[in-house]
C-alpha cells in the first residue's frame, strides 16, 4: 500500500518533469515551424503542427533578401566570436598564470583592482566605453566592438583560481630543465590545462555570440552589424516577414546549438568552477 | 656581497616577469574599465550635450534633475517591484527543477540539457519568439490560439496595459532563459552535500521529502543560494534587451515597463545625447545595485562557510 502510494508520486513527478521540459522546447519548435512555414500557413486562424511540405526554399529566400544583411551578419558574429574567445584566453590565462604563480610584492593589490571590476554593473560605464570608442574613431568597426570585451575580470579569476590547484612538480621539472617562466607557462602549464581553457572560452564564446547592448550601441553602420542587431532591428520594424524572421533567428541560434551538444560538459565544468559559489 | 645582489637581480627578473604576464590585461582593463568609470563620474558633475569634454560644472545639477524626473523615479521603482519579484520566481523555478533532476534514475543528462538549452538562446531571438508567436496579439499567436480553444477572445498581450499582460510576457521570457542556468549552479552545489548528511539524518529519524530538504539540503545550499540571489539581483536592474526588442517599435519605446537602463540609452545616446545626465544617471542605478547587494550579502552573511 505504502509503495504503491510512493510509486505513485515518483510517476506524477516524472510527469510533470516532462511536461515542462516539453513546455520549456516550445520556443524551439515555433523557430522552426514558422521558419519553414509559408506566410500564409503562420497567419493562419487554424494551428497546423508542422507546414506540410516544409518551404526549404525560405532558406535561399531569406539570403537572397537585399533588406536583410543575414549572410554579413553571420560572417560579422563568427569574426567577434572567435577573435573575442582568443583574445580573452590568451589574455586572462596569462595575467591568470602571473598573479597566481610569480611572487610579486603587489600581487595582491592588482588581483583586488582586477576582481573589483565584477562589481562594477556594465550599466554605469556603457555611456563612458562608447564615448572613449567613438573618440578613438573605432564605431561601426569590429575593432570597436571587438577590443573593449577583450579584458574579462571573470576569465582572470577563473584561470588564477585554477593555476593555483596547478600541480607544482611539472613546474618544479620544467624549471630544473632551465625553463623560465614563458617557456614553463607555454610548454608544460597550458598543454596540461586543456580543459579550463575549453570551460573558459566556450562561456566567452556564447556571451559573445548572444551580446546585445554593447553590438547595438557600437555597430551604427549596417556593415557592422552582428546577428543579435539585424535580427533585433527586423523585431523592432513596423512591418516584418514572418517566416523570414524565424528563419533568421533558427540560423543564428545553430552554432550556439552545435557548441553546445559537442561542449556541454565544459561548460558546466566551467560554471562549477567560475567558484561563484566557493 | 655577490648573495643580495644575486638576490635583487632574481626580484628585478620577476618583477620583470610578472608584469610580462599581467600588464597586458591590466593595462586593457584600466583603459576599457577605470577610465570609463572615471569619466562616468566626471561627466556626471558637467553639463554635457554633445560633447565629453565639457567645461559648464554643475554640480549635484545633473543628480537632482535625474532623481526629479518623474520617468526615471518611476523606472526605478517599477525596476525595485520587478526584481523583487523576478527574483524569488527563478530562484524557486531553478531550485525546484535542480532537486527534481537531481532525484532522476534515468535520463538526467537529457533533462538536464533540455532546462539548460535556453541558456544557448540570445534575449534577442527569445524576445522576438515571444512577441512574434508565443504572445502575439492577434488571432495567430500561441497563446491565442491556446484561448481560442476554450472560446476565449485573444488578448493583445504586449500592448495591454489594463490588466498589464505585458508583464506576463517579460517575467516568461525571462524566466526560460534563466531558469536552467541557475539549475546547473544549484546542481552542482546539490553534488558537494555529502551523502554521510543523510545517512545521519535518516537513523535520527527524519522523513525523506520536505523535513530532509528544509534541515539538510537547504541549509547546506547556503553559499550557492546567495551566489544565486546576487546575480539575479545585479541582472533583473541591469535589464535591457528582452525589454527593449519586446516593446520598442518603430515609434520609440512605450511609457511603462522601462528598464533603467533603458531610460539611461535614450538620455544619453538619443536624440538629446546628455552626456551628463546619462552619467549622472549610471552612478545613481550603479550606487543603488551596491546598496543592495552589499545589504543583501550581509543579511545572508556572504563569506561564511556551509555548516557540515
Amino acid at each position: 500500500m505504502d509503495d504503491a502510494l510512493v510509486r505513485a508520486g515518483r510517476a506524477l513527478r516524472l510527469a510533470l518533469l516532462i511536461a515542462l521540459a516539453a513546455l520549456f522546447l516550445i520556443p524551439f519548435y515555433l523557430l522552426v515551424r514558422n521558419g519553414l512555414a509559408s506566410e500564409a500557413e503562420i497567419t493562419a486562424p487554424d494551428w497546423t503542427l508542422f507546414p506540410r511540405d516544409p518551404h526549404w526554399s525560405n532558406v535561399r529566400e531569406l539570403f537572397a533578401d537585399p533588406d536583410v544583411p543575414m549572410a554579413h551578419a553571420l560572417l560579422n558574429s563568427s569574426l567577434i566570436a572567435v577573435a573575442t574567445t582568443a583574445g580573452t584566453l590568451l589574455l586572462a590565462s596569462l595575467a591568470g598564470y602571473g598573479l597566481a604563480r610569480i611572487p610579486y610584492r603587489h600581487a595582491n593589490a592588482v588581483f583586488y583592482a582586477i576582481v573589483g571590476t565584477l562589481m562594477v554593473p556594465a550599466a554605469v560605464t556603457f555611456v563612458p566605453s562608447f564615448v572613449l570608442v567613438s573618440s578613438l574613431g573605432w564605431v561601426s568597426s569590429l575593432r570597436g566592438l571587438i577590443v573593449p570585451t577583450l579584458f574579462s575580470a571573470f576569465a582572470c579569476f577563473v584561470f588564477r583560481q585554477y593555476f593555483l590547484g596547478f600541480p607544482r612538480e611539472l613546474e618544479d621539472a620544467a624549471q630544473v630543465d632551465g625553463l623560465g617562466y614563458w617557456r614553463t607557462f607555454w610548454r608544460v602549464v597550458v598543454p596540461n590545462s586543456r580543459p579550463v581553457f575549453a570551460a573558459v572560452g566556450t562561456i566567452v564564446f556564447i556571451g559573445a555570440w548572444n551580446a546585445f547592448l554593447w553590438p547595438l550601441v557600437i555597430g551604427q553602420g549596417r556593415d557592422s552589424w552582428t546577428v543579435q542587431v539585424a535580427l533585433s532591428t527586423f523585431t523592432t520594424a513596423q512591418t516584418v516577414n514572418l517566416h523570414e524572421l524565424f528563419l533568421a533567428a533558427a540560423v543564428s541560434i545553430l552554432p550556439l546549438l552545435v557548441v553546445f551538444l559537442f561542449l556541454q560538459r565544459y561548460i558546466v565544468a566551467g560554471v562549477e568552477r567560475s567558484g561563484i559559489d566557493d | 656581497m655577490s648573495a643580495p645582489g644575486g638576490e635583487r637581480r632574481r626580484q628585478r627578473n620577476r618583477t620583470f616577469w610578472f608584469w610580462t604576464f599581467v600588464g597586458p590585461f591590466v593595462a586593457g582593463l584600466a583603459l576599457f574599465t577605470y577610465v570609463p568609470l572615471a569619466w562616468s563620474v566626471y561627466l556626471s558633475f558637467f553639463d554635457a550635450h554633445n560633447t565629453v569634454s565639457p567645461t559648464d560644472f554643475v554640480g549635484f545639477g545633473n543628480y537632482t534633475a535625474m532623481l526629479g524626473d518623474p520617468a526615471f523615479r518611476s523606472s526605478l521603482l517599477t525596476f525595485t517591484v520587478f526584481t523583487a519579484f523576478i527574483v524569488p520566481a527563478t530562484y524557486a523555478l531553478s531550485l525546484g527543477l535542480a532537486l527534481a533532476v537531481n532525484r532522476l534514475r534515468f535520463a538526467q543528462a537529457f533533462f538536464r540539457s533540455v532546462f539548460f538549452l535556453p541558456a544557448a538562446c540570445s534575449y534577442v531571438v527569445a524576445a522576438m519568439v515571444w512577441k512574434m508567436s508565443v504572445f502575439n496579439g492577434v488571432r495567430f499567436g500561441l497563446a491565442n490560439t491556446v484561448l481560442g480553444w476554450f472560446g476565449a477572445e485573444p488578448v493583445a498581450w504586449l500592448a495591454a496595459t489594463d490588466p498589464p499582460w505585458y508583464w506576463l510576457v517579460i517575467i516568461t521570457v525571462r524566466l526560460w532563459l534563466q531558469a536552467g542556468f541557475y539549475m546547473l549552479l544549484f546542481l552542482a552545489g546539490l553534488q558537494r552535500i555529502p551523502v554521510r548528511l543523510y545517512e545521519a539524518a535518516a537513523l535520527d529519524g527524519a522523513r525523506p521529502g520536505w523535513q530532509t530538504f528544509r534541515h539538510i539540503t537547504f541549509p547546506a545550499l547556503r553559499t550557492t543560494s546567495v551566489a544565486v540571489v546576487l546575480l539575479l539581483v545585479v541582472g533583473a536592474f541591469q535589464a535591457f534587451d528582452e525589454f527593449y526588442n519586446l516593446l520598442s517599435g518603430a515609434r520609440g519605446y512605450p511609457p511603462y515597463a522601462r528598464p533603467p537602463l533603458v531610460h539611461l540609452y535614450y538620455t544619453a545616446l538619443g536624440q538629446g545625447q546628455d552626456l551628463g545626465l546619462g552619467s549622472a544617471g549610471a552612478v545613481i542605478l550603479a550606487l543603488i545595485i551596491l546598496v543592495v547587494t552589499v545589504v543583501q550579502a550581509r543579511w545572508s552573511g556572504l563569506g561564511r562557510r556551509e555548516e557540515y
